[in-house]
Parts: C-alpha cells; sequence; structure tokens
C-alpha cells in the first residue's frame, strides 16, 4: 500500500511537471472515447428505431391462407400412372376459402403455448372507399386494437387518435393517412366503405393511420375484428390472418414450419421475410467500432510517443530511483500508472463528452414520416457502453503505456550515472 | 572487528570495443565504522568498482559480502531491496530528482522500504537535513539549491534508511575546500558516533590522509593499503 502510494506520488509529480503534453496526451484518449460513446449511442439508437420500424411492428409467424394451385394433382394419385411422367398444363388453384380453418380453437392453442408471448387474429377484406363520386381501391384490416397496441405498438403509427378510440367506437375506422388526404377527410368524418358483396356501411373516422410506406398508407384502414366480420358477412368465427409474437424471435423459422404443418396453413416468420434487416445493424456496428479503435490506436501513437520522450528526458531520475533502491518493477509501475492515469482523465472526460453530445443529439429536432411519434434523433443511452469506453480507454493507454515503461524497467542505471 | 563489506577476487572485462581486463583480482574488506578511502589515477577502475561494490553492476567474477550475507548471485530485485536497506550512495554529481522538494528526495527511498510511517519519515528526513545543516532548505525545490546544497541533500538521503555502509565516488569532487570540509566533517561524524562504515573514491589527498585507510589503485590492481600511520608519510 505504502510502496503503491510513493509510486503514485512519483507519477503525479511528474505529469504534473509536463501538464501540457500529458494533456494533449489524455485529450487524445478524450476524443477517441467521445466518439466512440457518440456514435455508439447514435448508432444503436438508429437501430433501435429502425427494430421499431420493422421488428416491432411485425409478427414473428404470420399464418394465413394462400390460394395456390394444389402440388399434388388428380393425376399423382392415378395408381396406372405412377411411374409414368405426368405433364398436366395450366393448372388453376381450386376454389378454397380465405379463412382459416379452425382459427378460434388454433389460437387457443396458440395462447397457451409457453414459446408464445402472444397471438393476435385479423380479418382482411378489400373495400372501396366511396366518397361522392369518386371510389377508391382498399383494404380493411379487422384488429383487437389493444392487443395489437400491446405487442405491435400499434398506437405508434395512429395520428390523432389512440387504439383506445377505436375500442370505443364500434362503427370507427382507422383510415390510412394517404385516404384521408386523398378524399380531404378528418378525424371526426365519415367515409363510407362498400364491400366486393355489395353491402354499404358508413364509418366513422376516429383516427389516421400513418407507417409511412406510402403503398401502404394509400390503401390500408383498420377496424375493429367484429365490424370487419360484418363487411364480410361472416361470423366471429372467419378469421384471415394470425399473426405470433413469441418470446424468442430465434426459433421463428422452426417454429413457423412445425405450424405450418399442424395448422395446415401458410406460415411466413420474420427472419424469411426480413432476411437483410441483421446484416445492416451488424454493419453499422462494425462501422462504430472501426472507427472508435481507429481513433484510439491514434491515441495510444500519441501516448506511447510522449512517454517514450519522458523516459528519455528521465533517464537520470531513472538512475537515482534504481540506485536508491526502487527495482526495474518499480520504475515500470511508475510509468505505467502514468499512462493509466492520462488514460482514465482521457476516459472519464470522454464519458463527459460523449454523454453531453449525446443529450444534444437526443434533443436535436428529427421528424420522419415513418414514425410519426418520433420527434427527435433517436439516441441510446445504455449505461454499457460507458463501462465499455472507460475500460477501452484504459487497455489502450495500458498497451500503449506498456512498451515504454519495458524500457524503463531495463535502463542500467551504470550506463547513465557513468554518462555524466 | 566486524566485516560489513568483504570483496573477494573481483574480475571485471569490458568486452566492448575490445577486451579490456579492467578491475584484476581486487580482494579486501571494510569493517564496522571503518572511515576507507580509494585513491587512483583516473581511469584505473575506481568508479567500475564501487558500480559493482553498490550492487548496480552485476556483470563480473568474484564474490561480494555485505554484513556476511553473500550479495553475488541474488536476482535483481533482492538486489534492489539491499541497496534501498543496507547501502547508501553519493555521487560526484549532485543526483536529486528535480520537480520534488529537497525534502521529498530524502524521504523517497524510506517510503520505499516502507517500514515507516509517513510522519515518522518525514520527521526523520527532518533530522537528518538538520545533521547537514540545510533544514531551512527543506521545502525547497531540489532545482533550486546551489551544489554544495545539493551534495549535502545526497549524503542526507544516503543515510534516511539507517544504512550499514556508504559509498561516496568522489562526492567532494565538485565542492569548494569549504564544502568538501563539510563533508568530510560530517563523515567523519557518522563514522565515530554511528558507527558507519565509509567507502569514498577521492582525488583529494588531504581529504584521503584524515581518513583510516587509504587503498591506492593502479590499472585495475589494489597496489597498496596505507593504514592511518603510514598516511603521515605520503
Ligand atoms: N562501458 C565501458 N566500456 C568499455 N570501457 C569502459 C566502460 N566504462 C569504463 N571503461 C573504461 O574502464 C576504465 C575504468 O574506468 P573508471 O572505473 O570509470 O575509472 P576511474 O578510476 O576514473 O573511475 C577506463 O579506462 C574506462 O575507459
Ligand atoms: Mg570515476
Amino acid at each position: 500500500m505504502d510502496r503503491l502510494r510513493v509510486i503514485l506520488d512519483i507519477t503525479r509529480t511528474h505529469l504534473l511537471a509536463r501538464i501540457k503534453q500529458s494533456g494533449i496526451a489524455a485529450l487524445g484518449v478524450t476524443f477517441g472515447i467521445g466518439a466512440y460513446i457518440i456514435m455508439m449511442s447514435f448508432m444503436t439508437g438508429l437501430n433501435g428505431l429502425l427494430d421499431g420500424l420493422v421488428l416491432n411492428r411485425t409478427p414473428h409467424i404470420h399464418m394465413y391462407n394462400e390460394i395456390k394451385p394444389s402440388a399434388n394433382q388428380p393425376v399423382d394419385l392415378y395408381e396406372a400412372f405412377t411411374d409414368q411422367l405426368n405433364v398436366v398444363r395450366s393448372i388453376k388453384p381450386k376454389k378454397s376459402q380465405l379463412r382459416i380453418h379452425n382459427a378460434l380453437p388454433v389460437i387457443d392453442y396458440l395462447e397457451k403455448d409457453s414459446r408464445v408471448k402472444g397471438v393476435t387474429p385479423q380479418v382482411a377484406a378489400k373495400v372501396f372507399y366511396l366518397a361522392g363520386s369518386n371510389e377508391l381501391n382498399g383494404a380493411v384490416n379487422g384488429i383487437l386494437p389493444h392487443k395489437e397496441d400491446a405487442l405491435y405498438n400499434f398506437g405508434d403509427y395512429i395520428l390523432d387518435g389512440t387504439p383506445q378510440d377505436l375500442v370505443r367506437d364500434r362503427n370507427g375506422i382507422l383510415l390510412g393517412a394517404g385516404i384521408a388526404k386523398k378524399m380531404s377527410l378528418s378525424v371526426g368524418d365519415r367515409v363510407q366503405v362498400s364491400t366486393t358483396s355489395g353491402g354499404i356501411f358508413p364509418l366513422k373516422i376516429v383516427g389516421i393511420f400513418q407507417s409511412g410506406l406510402a403503398e401502404i398508407d394509400n390503401i390500408q384502414s383498420y377496424v375493429n375484428l367484429k365490424m370487419a366480420q360484418q363487411l364480410m358477412g361472416e361470423g366471429n368465427n372467419y378469421i384471415t390472418d394470425i399473426n405470433v409474437k413469441l418470446k424468442d424471435i430465434n426459433i421463428a423459422p422452426e417454429l413457423s414450419k412445425t405450424y405450418a404443418k399442424q395448422f395446415e396453413v401458410t406460415a411466413i416468420d420474420i427472419n424469411t421475410a426480413n432476411a437483410q434487416f441483421e446484416t445492416g445493424t451488424s454493419i453499422r456496428n462494425m462501422i462504430t467500432y472501426a472507427v472508435s479503435i481507429t481513433l484510439l490506436i491514434v491515441a495510444g501513437f500519441g501516448i506511447y510517443n510522449i512517454l517514450n520522450m519522458l523516459i528519455y528526458e528521465k533517464m537520470n531520475d531513472i538512475a537515482i530511483l534504481k540506485a536508491t533502491g526502487f527495482s526495474g518493477g518499480d520504475v515500470r509501475l511508475i510509468f505505467i500508472s502514468q499512462a493509466l492515469v492520462i488514460g482514465f482523465i482521457g476516459g472519464l472526460l470522454g464519458l463527459v463528452i460523449g454523454y453531453g453530445v449525446s443529450v444534444l443529439i437526443d434533443n436535436a429536432p428529427f421528424e420522419t414520416e415513418a414514425l410519426p411519434t418520433v420527434k427527435t434523433f433517436p439516441v441510446n443511452f445504455n449505461p454499457m457502453y460507458y463501462v465499455v469506453g472507460i475500460i477501452f480507454a484504459m487497455v489502450s493507454t495500458f498497451l500503449a503505456g506498456y512498451l515504454p515503461a519495458r524500457k524503463a524497467q531495463k535502463i542500467d542505471p551504470v550506463e547513465i550515472i557513468r554518462g555524466q | 572487528m566486524k566485516n560489513i563489506l568483504e570483496a573477494k577476487n573481483i574480475n571485471k572485462y569490458f568486452r566492448n570495443p575490445v577486451l579490456f581486463h579492467v578491475l584484476k583480482d581486487i580482494s579486501f574488506s571494510i569493517t564496522e565504522g571503518e572511515f576507507v578511502s580509494i585513491m587512483g589515477k583516473s581511469g584505473c577502475g575506481k568508479s567500475t568498482l564501487l558500480y559493482i561494490l553498490s550492487t548496480m553492476d552485476t556483470d563480473y567474477e568474484g564474490d561480494l559480502y555485505l554484513g556476511g550475507e553473500k550479495i553475488t548471485g541474488q536476482s535483481g530485485e533482492e538486489l534492489a531491496r539491499i541497496r534501498n536497506e543496507q547501502i547508501g550512495f553519493v555521487f560526484q554529481f549532485h543526483y536529486l530528482l528535480p520537480e520534488f522538494s529537497v525534502l521529498d528526495n530524502v524521504m523517497l527511498p524510506a517510503r520505499k522500504l516502507g517500514r515507516k510511517s509517513f510522519s515518522q519519515i518525514r520527521k526523520d528526513a527532518m533530522n537528518k537535513l538538520e545533521l547537514l545543516g540545510i533544514a531551512d532548505q527543506a521545502h525547497k525545490k531540489a532545482s533550486q539549491i546551489s551544489g554544495g546544497q545539493k551534495q549535502r541533500v545526497a549524503i542526507a538521503r544516503a543515510l534516511i534508511n539507517d544504512p550499514k555502509i556508504i559509498m561516496g565516488d568522489e562526492p567532494t569532487g565538485n565542492l569548494d575546500s569549504k564544502n568538501s570540509n563539510i563533508v568530510f566533517d560530517i563523515f567523519k561524524k557518522l563514522s565515530l558516533e554511528e558507527k558507519l562504515s565509509l567507502l569514498v573514491v577521492t582525488h583529494d589527498l588531504d581529504f584521503a590522509k584524515r581518513t583510516d585507510r587509504i587503498i591506492e589503485m593502479a590499472d585495475g590492481l589494489i597496489i597498496d593499503h596505507h593504514s592511518k600511520m603510514e598516511e603521515e608519510s605520503l
């Protein structure tokens, strides 16, 4: 303990005696760590935002009935032709229903599955929006608003309204932003919706839905599940889509296959649907680390240089210390601790500056169509980055200080004393 | 009388630029409280010998004993501890750490030894400075005092851990005769009162004559020992 104190006293005196150089060396570290914190907070904040765009609003498994030709044609079943090459031209899909068979028991079953976080049923309906003599092509999805909100942050995409408004109003509709604009409609107005079977339903606009993707906002609206079933003229067991959110996203591909077989539906998992997504995240992380490490290497060279210079200037001191009984290890510790002090102070300052700039960015206005509820730049204030940052600073300055310190350790005091 | 320092058949070679036998079979010993000086022409190997005796140079043949304990072959770490605890070294040039205060300079070896509390070490250091008559300089920076004062600070530092022996390589070589006398008187007093052994290289015959024994060297050999009586005839 005492030994460490005397060494730290020497360290402090050396650093204070050349406060300018020490300060510049520390500033190098400050830039490296500050940049790391800023980039990391901003990049991961952006990642989080994009997660919000894609991951959060996308079901992990989406089940529906796809209309497609049967894989097995009747001719395949006929024994007499089994070893022949059968060619069937111009296959048409069999008339089948969009409804999921036995949807309610399936939903029940899924909700009991321990791997499943939540299940939301939907009813998709093709409609026309009517306004005066205009007819607009569109689609209406019947949903359970509170459940969609809980699982997919549905509320984030509603302007001038909440999912709750839809729950309250049986005849309510959350109109797509593009449709509302084209038809000059706003909240409180009524819109008429006609179905493919000819029925016309007047619905009250309780909110505007905006996903940020024009091709969706121009056709898509949301109503209550019951309303959609009514539009289709069907009962409450008519469900066209089942969306599943899992506790662990990674089992989605495997589980979707199981479900597809088990329930005889088409099941698409999120990884297949958004294969390119992960790549973007990891590339952004790579860039962040590459830039930070580059800055720290530059800072490291600065420290290496300054310590080398210091040791050259301090040859006499080193010789005296050794002659009066400080060991090579003590001398090495003196210089390594100088590097570490520079790293620690520079790193700490880097954290403070990184935090300050992150706060500034966090408050800078950032408006995007895609996320109507986001008003400022996304910043991730994960304390982990601050811990990693300071460790980064210490490790890089240690490495930069190690070689010069070893040189100091090996200095032969006799050579120095003789040289006088 | 107990031997404090004992050198047995010390040989040393320099290999660079050419092989050079610089110390040739040096053997001698110093007893407790003995004040010994070494004289000889420049280049005869006095400094080289002193670096070996002070354990800083380990590249030699022969055996070295300090207080009966064999020093030769010990690890660098162990030698540093021995230097710290048992040997005080005073150089020709006042080697102080320029950025530290006079007091800090004196305290450092004791703080390294770590045997006493900080405040005790501080008190001891002040006592040593007092003994050398420079207590009033204690809080000045080491770079801000005169040459003679620096040399006395270096002696105070050599004394701080109450070593068994003090070695000096021309410690008065840079001092005027007045300061030189002060240093000699301090050494003499330490040898008489504290039973401290001293081994001092000097060119100053008057200084040497007043020591207990003169070791005379030439070309890497000890050619003579002059005890107190014989000194008179030099
Ligand atoms: N590192 C070295 N390499 C080669 N020769 C050296 C070295 N150091 C000293 N010498 C030589 O060794 C001899 C003894 O030197 P030294 O012990 O310094 O003499 P002095 O008695 O004057 O103190 C001198 O001739 C000197 O030139
Ligand atoms: Mg010499």
